[in-house]
């Protein structure tokens, strides 16, 4: 197969007066994987659509390989789409369903045959080749749209949070299956998800959008431990993260009333002024665990146990903050508790949200292949 | 409020059935207590959303017998059960404001408007709706509408028991948190009992006092959410809670060892007693996050070959392979991640043994 590179410019898309896409430019590269995170309404499925050529987009330009390719239908494009709900061809059978884009392009019926069984046995689903889509679970039922999609052999394959609508675990087993899909093709791979621990999973590049808007690129780990404005922390943090204001003069720092701490490691030339400092929940704790720590004093306004994690939830003036911490920690609600923070872990925004400095982290560990 | 009783409950689907695989429900005899939070945790098809339906009366069950507080309420219909129900998607009149929406129920059952006015501002006060009183629901946002829902249920004094059928299911992660921190509160606040089906071992275990993992038809496993992760009695809870899942290592004994293709790993006295006498296939079982994980040799470690580390942010999961086996460690942000080959230890007070897929204890 050709490799392709896929580049968006500057693509608006304008549904009466609102906007749902905002000057989207994107580069995608051949065998890239790449996780398009936003919350519902963002933007994801619309450009989707653009890029697989169902819809075209108000402004803007889509190029494969520097020829522009904006109005040329779906049909003649290699792409492949999967869909949040289970679409497949009711009356026929599976085997049908998955040579199905493969018979409309007029491959030979050996060359169908092969890549079928091939495609079937991948997802584990070879032994359901006679059965009608009905008769399957809904985790089957997407194996099947997800089989038909792969079959094809497009350069390039979207899949819209096709895991959305399946169960927790089948959900794991799929994504780790898929991961190693992926990493066997030379195909373009754009998965939508809501999800920051989904795009943790899936790994390779993320792209976040917000309101119709490119937020943020790069290599997903990267991304999540800089996140460059607090939008981008919002989106990509679950538990949600937690913000507190704070306001720097000479080398401290001082949070709410009573709360000070010296500017230490990344915050060391903070400028005076208001600042917004982030904290994800994992880097709040209910014991000090350092003595750089601050303690904030403060009470429990709820506690969840997960049976292998605790999550506290505070709320200190106007913030309202998560701990999640390891093993099974009971806490009454309305008692006090002290929490602890070491201000290495802060993210630093300024007050229009943008990153001013973010934590050092040690390394920077790249995906190991065995 | 209501203490609900289950008394060997079955149910077919099928008008004839001859064996157990035609039953959605097997046996079920269980009970909830009066303002317990339960969760029924279970895969797609294990006939969680079939008991939910028995326990509101949507289903007469073909074997077995309802109660609630005593008395038997197999035959009564849904809205002679006084219980309420939060389903998937929020059903709401969308012209008609929240207000109106909150109210609904009341006016149904003739309540004065005085009493319906009363009860529709405390509701929403409780679930932070009172700014959008005024609003249609159409307009709102997702976990808006399912408070409205949720809201819909509470207005009635005389309610039981509150039914939830995966109720976050499409709400964004964010919106996840808050909802669920206010049905946590509405359950400190009110005491009702609630007893929530869904098939994310997340929401179940943080929502609930005491979950019930269904498999198959039957409740295989009820405990408090640790008792779950610590001591799982079959491998498919093992399995299905936690993430990654519990591994799983097909082994031998040998005294107080169990060996994998060679190497040993020492195992708790009484436990490698009982395995001996045990039936069936044996298996060792360890969480992904008890499993350690070294970059050299130590006392009692054995060697694994390293597939793959996957960085999720807070945690990275490592791979490994075990002779022929997958393992996943979790391994806490910072801590060394070896290259090609991985030490493994297993912590005695972690690792359990399962025989023919059942915990030896």
């Amino acid at each position: 197969m050709r490799k392709q590179v896929f580049i968006i410019q500057n693509i608006d898309k304008i549904v009466g007066q609102e906007f749902h896409l905002k000057n989207v430019s994107l580069e995608f590269e051949p065998g890239s994987r790449n996780v398009l995170l936003g919350r519902t309404l963002a933007g994801k499925t619309s450009l989707l659509r653009i890029m697989a050529g169902i819809d075209r987009p108000s402004n803007g330009k889509i190029l494969i390989d520097g020829q522009d390719v904006t109005g040329i239908s779906v049909r003649k494009r290699s792409v492949a789409m999967v869909y949040q709900q289970f679409i497949n061809y009711p009356s026929l059978t599976v085997y049908k369903n998955i040579a199905s884009p493969l018979k409309v392009n007029g491959v030979p019926k050996t060359e169908i045959d092969r890549r079928v069984r091939e495609t079937a046995e991948m997802l584990h689903i070879e032994d359901l080749l006679d059965r009608l889509p009905a008769e399957l679970s809904g985790g089957q039922q997407q194996r099947i749209a997800i089989a038909r999609a792969l079959v094809k052999d497009a350069q390039l394959l979207l899949l819209d949070e096709p895991l959305v609508n399946l169960d927790y675990k089948l959900r794991e087993e799929l994504r780790i299956e898929l991961q190693e899909i992926f990493e066997q093709r030379e195909a373009i791979v754009v998965y939508t998800t809501t999800e920051p621990t989904e795009a943790l999973m899936l790994g390779g590049n993320v792209v976040v959008i917000d309101e119709g808007r490119i937020l943020q690129t790069g290599l997903t780990p990267d991304v999540y431990h800089n996140p460059a404005t607090t939008r981008v922390a919002e989106v990509f943090s679950d538990p949600p993260i937690n913000y507190l204001t704070c306001t720097v003069q000479g080398r401290t720092a001082r949070l709410g009333e009573d709360i000070e701490f010296p500017l230490i490691e990344h915050m060391q030339s903070l400028p005076a002024g208001q600042y917004i400092f982030g904290v994800r929940s994992n880097h709040l704790f209910l014991s000090r665990t350092n003595a750089e720590d601050t303690e904030i004093h403060t009470k429990v306004a709820l506690s969840e146990i997960n049976g292998s994690e605790t999550f506290i939830h505070v709320n200190y003036g106007n913030s309202r903050l998560v701990v999640q911490e390891d093993g099974v920690h009971p806490r009454r609600i309305g008692s006090e508790i002290s929490i602890y923070v070491n201000p290495r872990c802060f993210y630093v925004y300024d007050e229009a949200g943008d990153l001013v400095t973010s934590p050092t982290r040690i390394t920077i560990e790249k995906r190991i292949r065995g | 409020m209501a203490r609900i009783e289950l008394q060997e409950i079955a149910h077919s689907y099928i008008s004839d059935p001859k064996d157990e695989s035609d039953y959605a429900l097997k046996r079920i005899h269980n009970e909830w207590e009066d303002g317990g939070a339960y969760a029924l945790l279970g895969p797609s098809g294990c006939g969680k959303t079939t008991l939910l339906n028995v326990i509101s009366g949507l289903l007469t069950p073909s074997q077995g017998r309802v109660f609630y507080d005593g008395t038997d309420v197999t035959g009564l219909p849904p809205e002679k059960r006084n219980i309420a129900q939060v389903f998937q998607f929020p059903i709401l009149y969308d012209t008609m404001s929240v207000f109106n929406n909150l109210a609904f129920p009341l006016r149904n059952r003739g309540i004065s408007e005085s009493e319906v006015k009363e009860r529709v501002l405390e509701v929403a006060d409780i679930l932070e709706l009172t700014p959008f009183l005024k609003k249609r629901a159409a307009g709102l946002a997702a976990d808006a509408k399912q408070k409205i829902s949720l809201g819909r249920g509470l207005v009635r004094s005389d309610v039981a028991a509150i039914l939830f059928d995966e109720p976050l299911t499409v709400i964004d992660p964010h919106l996840k948190w808050h909802l669920r921190r206010k049905l946590k509160e509405v359950h400190e606040q009110l005491n009702l009992t609630l007893i929530y089906v869904t098939h994310d071992q997340v929401e179940a275990l943080t929502f609930a006092d005491q979950v019930m993992v269904m498999y198959e038809g039957e409740l295989i496993q009820t405990g408090t959410p640790q008792e779950l992760f610590e001591n799982p009695t079959h491998k498919f809870v093992g399995y299905f809670i936690g993430s990654p899942g519990m591994n799983f290592i097909p082994c031998t004994l040998d005294g107080d060892i169990a060996r994998v293709d060679g190497a040993g790993i020492e195992l708790d006295g009484e436990i490698a007693a009982l395995g001996h006498k045990a039936q069936g296939k044996l298996e060792l079982g360890i969480r992904p996050m008890y499993l350690e994980v070294h970059a050299q040799s130590v006392e009692g470690s054995i060697p694994a070959r390293v597939k793959t580390v996957e960085d999720q942010g807070s945690f990275k999961v490592l791979t490994v392979n075990l002779a022929g086996n997958t393992l996943r460690a979790k391994l806490p942000e910072g801590q060394t991640v070896p290259g090609n080959e991985a030490w493994l230890r297993f912590p005695t007070q972690r690792t359990k043994l399962f025989a023919d897929g059942r915990l030896v204890n």
